[in-house]
């Protein structure tokens, strides 16, 4: 292990989140996070090889309906079709290409095809609401889908999910790994939801889809689009940089 | 840091994975980052506890690693292609525990004249995390590299033991304490 050969190592350097984008780990509102937030303070990673590297998952892991969620059986799924498409972006604005994006949701009537869903809602025989896709060489993504419904839950009384889909990116490097839910715009909910108010309120609007009439297909479905940013990273690769703990 | 404010665009915000993530998440071949038969694979496996002890089963474990050589399947590694090594594992706790069938990476170059002792950074997902939660596995039998690595030196000497994982009859053991008595070290990154 002491005789590991030595080679220059030149690696891009990713940005850190400034403060206010992501929720805090321990977001009272929401009851889960009691437990299971860490109380310890974080102690700050440097971006060496093992974060600025990351898996990368090819064509193998997707297949041909993978990405169009309302014909993945024999029948079509109840509710409203919708196209979700966007681009998947790094904090300077370039496409990440060729990346994995991973989404899951509850059906029209807001059940999750999940053992553990156990309210009373009906699942569709012709909707398992699973989805994957990989971003195009400009970032671009598109699933086709049901808009899911708002579902009740046992956070505090009264309680209802605003109508969301889990969103799962990996991006280029462990660094810019993220898992989000995408919301639909003017959601009523919104106001109750310890979930989607953890996130500071100047970033929350980044969750939000935009309703997208252009993208819409006459006489078959409405579209909404939703882009995403991963960190950035600095164009030009720079070699070790100790100012950066 | 002057670099942020260089961001013309801001992140997206996480989110939680929920309570339903398995059936978006997980994969039948997730826990394989090496296939069965492989010389020298190891089972790491581990329960994820809340603050109050009890097991978590609702979570989603992933890992990334190198190779048992110390390097990356990844265009970023500058020294090079190293063929065909995922580094990336990925079970649910389901059953109780989390199980990964890899190889123990080998030592990873640092800055300047760092060698970083072997390790695999993890990520921790769930319902009840609003954003992932990170650490590191480090392995007992590298105790002397353990002295020397830059991250581990980075952490209060009483707390270096939650990143190290303890030695089975097939591989590994390594709990995630995500809060309470002996809570894991997680990191910012």
């Amino acid at each position: 292990m002491t005789t590991h050969a030595r080679t220059p190592l030149l690696l891009p350097r990713y940005r850190r989140d400034p403060d206010g984008t992501h929720p805090p780990l321990n977001s009272p509102g929401y009851r889960s996070t009691a437990l299971r937030h860490p109380r310890q303070p974080l102690t700050l990673l440097p971006h060496r090889l093992t974060e600025v590297t990351g898996p990368v998952l090819g064509l193998g892991r997707v297949g041909e309906l993978d990405n169009d969620l309302t014909r993945q059986h024999p029948d079509e799924p109840a509710g409203q079709r919708i196209i979700v498409h966007g681009r998947l972006l790094d904090g300077d604005g370039r496409p990440v290409p060729d990346s994995l994006i991973e989404i899951w949701q509850a059906n029209a009537a807001g059940r999750y095809r999940h053992a553990a869903d156990r309210w009373p809602a009906p699942l569709d025989p012709n909707f398992d609401g699973v989805g994957r896709t990989l971003t195009d060489a400009d970032g671009r993504y598109e699933f086709v889908t049901i808009k899911p419904g708002a579902y009740p839950w046992r956070n505090h009384d009264n309680a209802w999910r605003p109508a969301h889909i889990h969103f799962s990116m990996f991006g280029r490097s462990f660094t810019q790994r993220l898992v989000t839910q995408m919301y639909f715009p003017g959601d009523p909910l919104f106001a109750q939801d310890p979930i989607f108010n953890s996130v500071p309120e100047q970033s929350r609007s980044r969750m939000i889809s935009r309703f997208d009439l252009a993208h819409t297909r006459p006489q078959w479905a409405l579209a909404f689009e939703f882009d995403i940013v991963l960190r950035g990273r600095d164009a030009t690769p720079l070699e070790e940089d100790h100012d950066d703990y | 840091m002057t670099t942020e404010a260089e961001a013309t665009l801001p992140s997206t915000p996480s989110q939680t994975v929920g309570p339903f993530l398995h059936i978006g998440l997980t994969w039948e071949d997730g826990p394989h980052v090496v296939p069965e038969g492989t010389p020298g694979a190891v089972w790491l496996r581990g329960r994820v506890l809340d603050g109050s002890g009890e097991t978590i089963t609702d979570a989603l474990v992933e890992t990334w690693q190198a190779d048992a050589d110390g390097r990356f399947d990844h265009p970023d590694d500058p020294r090079g292609p190293v063929g065909d090594f995922r580094g990336f594992g990925r079970s649910d706790t389901t059953g109780g525990s989390f199980g990964i069938h890899t190889v123990v990476p080998g030592p990873v170059p640092g800055f300047a004249d760092e060698v970083q002792a072997p390790h695999i950074d993890v990520s921790i997902l769930a319902r009840g995390l609003v954003h992932r939660t990170v650490t590191r596995i480090y392995f007992p039998e590298h105790a002397d590299a353990h002295e020397h690595d830059p991250v581990l030196r980075s952490v209060p000497a009483e707390r270096r033991e939650t990143l190290i994982a303890t030695r089975t009859d097939d591989g590994y053991v390594f709990d995630v304490r995500l809060q309470g008595d002996r809570e894991t070290v997680f990191f910012d990154v």
